[in-house]
């Protein structure tokens, strides 16, 4: 059994208490399934399908989602504008007032919503880490829906990993990952993180 | 948190919190559609036992803004003025299946008190002579975003003076419990009648001289002289209240060139404050109004949202 007790320290009474008892442990089991190439690579892909798909970087603006869409659309946008040759216009998107699960969850921080000017008639580009249930994503629509009227709205997504719980699909697409549901896929940007990674968490239950 | 009774009782991570997501929900007012679906469903009831007009109308504001549901119960045209008793006022709405009551009354201590009955969170919106804490919330959140704009800092060091009918005042007891834990220095300033009792306790300095402190204040905050909570004399004449307390036109000459003045309103033009003073580039009492409204979507946020 691995003791928790650490050297020198008191030992056991004779009546254990209870968290020296043993039970059974959980054990994380982690997974890296994108290296930083790998993602530098997606990045790189995804801005020229973009372009391709937006016919140009004109009336483009490319938002991130907080938080680790904020640096991945910025990574974008700074790939498209060296393709163009012109500056796209990008910023932030905060979501948590729009959030379906806010009874449910403990109260979360507000973000920053930062606009370059008016999404009217612009094409609008959110862009996030990892595309899961799609309620995330039903969020920011309802959320751009009250900040103007776009022309077209292009989802981009580092990550694809399914289970989704709404008609929501991702325009642009880094890697698509088949994942069980109680698996956790964790992106990891040097930005926030101080390394860029993608992988998948899951708990093995070992005894 | 569960209700908002005082700053007293607030944790600093709450009070911080509130301030954020405050700062938030300005960029929402800007909006030209201000509306997020944050709180639909909730229902907030504003029960005034006593006046207001920028309290109530901004939580009524604030509580629309975030798609909750809000109506207003004023004391006049209301069973209390039939006889009912608070209690049974406050436990009537309560049974309608309300999420939160915002609640001003004379009695101070009414809203702590009225906690205990309902089920709904309770704010306190102005208890008698005890807290206003919104108010406090907002007049700091004023400060800290014009400081901001100014390149000024935060209110760390700042020395805020508070000036006026501090012993009829909830504002003075609310800001001067907030005030000197986000780092600033407050003074008050008022006729040796006019101060609260306790006033000795408190992490604040007093003076009877304005024009001593004046010189070194980066706030002044006029309150108002509550003509209607003063049945004794408390000073000889309204003009010799003005000559000795009052924010004329001579006085600001004495502030520094970034200092600001603030008033929480309703504004006793030549009396307290001039209009010189009121309406001066240096005044932030507008600011405090637009303040009001995005502080308390915040504090709607913090006890309703989650």
């Amino acid at each position: 059994m691995p003791s928790s007790q650490a050297p020198g320290a008191a030992q056991p009474k004779s009546t254990p208490e209870r968290d020296v008892t043993p039970r059974a442990e959980a054990s994380t089991d982690v997974k890296s399934v994108m290296s930083a190439s790998e993602i530098a690579r997606a990045v790189t892909r995804m801005s020229h399908e973009l372009l391709e798909l937006a016919g140009g970087a004109e009336d483009l603006v490319i938002l991130g989602i907080l938080t680790r869409g904020v640096p991945l659309a910025q990574r974008i946008a700074g790939a498209v504008s060296d393709t163009e040759g012109v500056e796209v216009a990008s910023g932030e998107l905060d979501i948590t007032m729009y959030r379906d699960d806010l009874r449910s969850q403990p109260l979360r921080p507000v973000g920053r919503t930062v606009l370059p000017g008016s999404i009217d008639n612009k094409t609008i580009v959110p862009v996030d880490d990892v595309l899961f249930s799609g309620r995330t994503i039903q969020a920011s629509l309802l959320a751009l829906a009250d900040l103007g009227r776009p022309a077209n709205i292009l989802l981009v997504v580092l990550v694809d990993r399914g289970h989704r719980e709404l008609p929501i699909q991702a325009h642009i697409v880094g890697r698509s990952l088949p994942t069980a549901r109680n698996e956790q896929v964790r992106v990891s940007m040097t930005e926030l993180d101080g390394v860029d990674e993608v992988t998948i968490e899951s708990e093995t239950s070992t005894l | 948190m569960k209700h908002l009774l005082g700053i007293e009782g607030m944790t600093f991570d709450d009070i911080q919190a509130i301030l954020a997501t405050a700062e938030e929900m300005h960029e929402v007012q800007q909006r030209p559609i201000k509306k997020l679906p944050t709180l639909r469903g909730r229902t907030v009831v504003n029960l005034f036992f006593e006046d207001s007009t920028r309290t109530r109308s901004s939580f009524e504001l604030a509580a629309k803004w975030l798609s909750a549901d809000a109506i207003n119960v004023a004391a006049k045209g209301s069973s209390a003025s039939k006889g009912e008793s608070m209690r049974d006022t406050l436990t009537t709405l309560d049974a309608m299946g309300i999420d939160a009551i915002v609640m001003r009354h004379a009695g101070s201590g009414s809203v702590a008190q009225a906690a205990g009955w309902v089920k709904a969170s309770m704010i306190n919106a102005g208890d008698g002579t005890h807290e206003h804490p919104t108010q406090a919330l907002l007049d700091a959140h004023a400060m800290l975003r014009n400081f901001r704009a100014n390149d000024l800092g935060t209110l760390e060091g700042k020395e805020v003076v508070i000036v006026g009918d501090l012993l009829h005042s909830r504002v003075v007891r609310s800001n001067a419990l907030l005030l000197p834990q986000l780092g600033a220095h407050v003074t008050l300033v008022a006729p040796p009648t006019l101060l609260p009792p306790g006033v000795g306790a408190w992490n604040v300095d007093v003076s009877h001289d304005l024009d001593a402190v004046l010189p070194g204040a980066d706030v002044v905050m006029m309150l108002r002289v509550q003509r209607e909570r003063m049945l004794g004399g408390f000073f000889p004449s309204e003009r010799e209240y003005t000559i000795r307390y009052g924010l004329t036109a001579q006085r600001l000459q004495k502030l520094k060139p970034h200092a600001v003045i603030a008033h929480p309103g309703p504004l006793n033009r030549g009396l307290e404050i001039s209009s010189a003073a009121a309406d001066s580039a240096r005044s932030i009492v507008l600011d405090q109004v637009s303040a009001g409204v995005a502080v308390r979507m915040s504090v709607l946020y913090h006890l309703l949202a989650a």
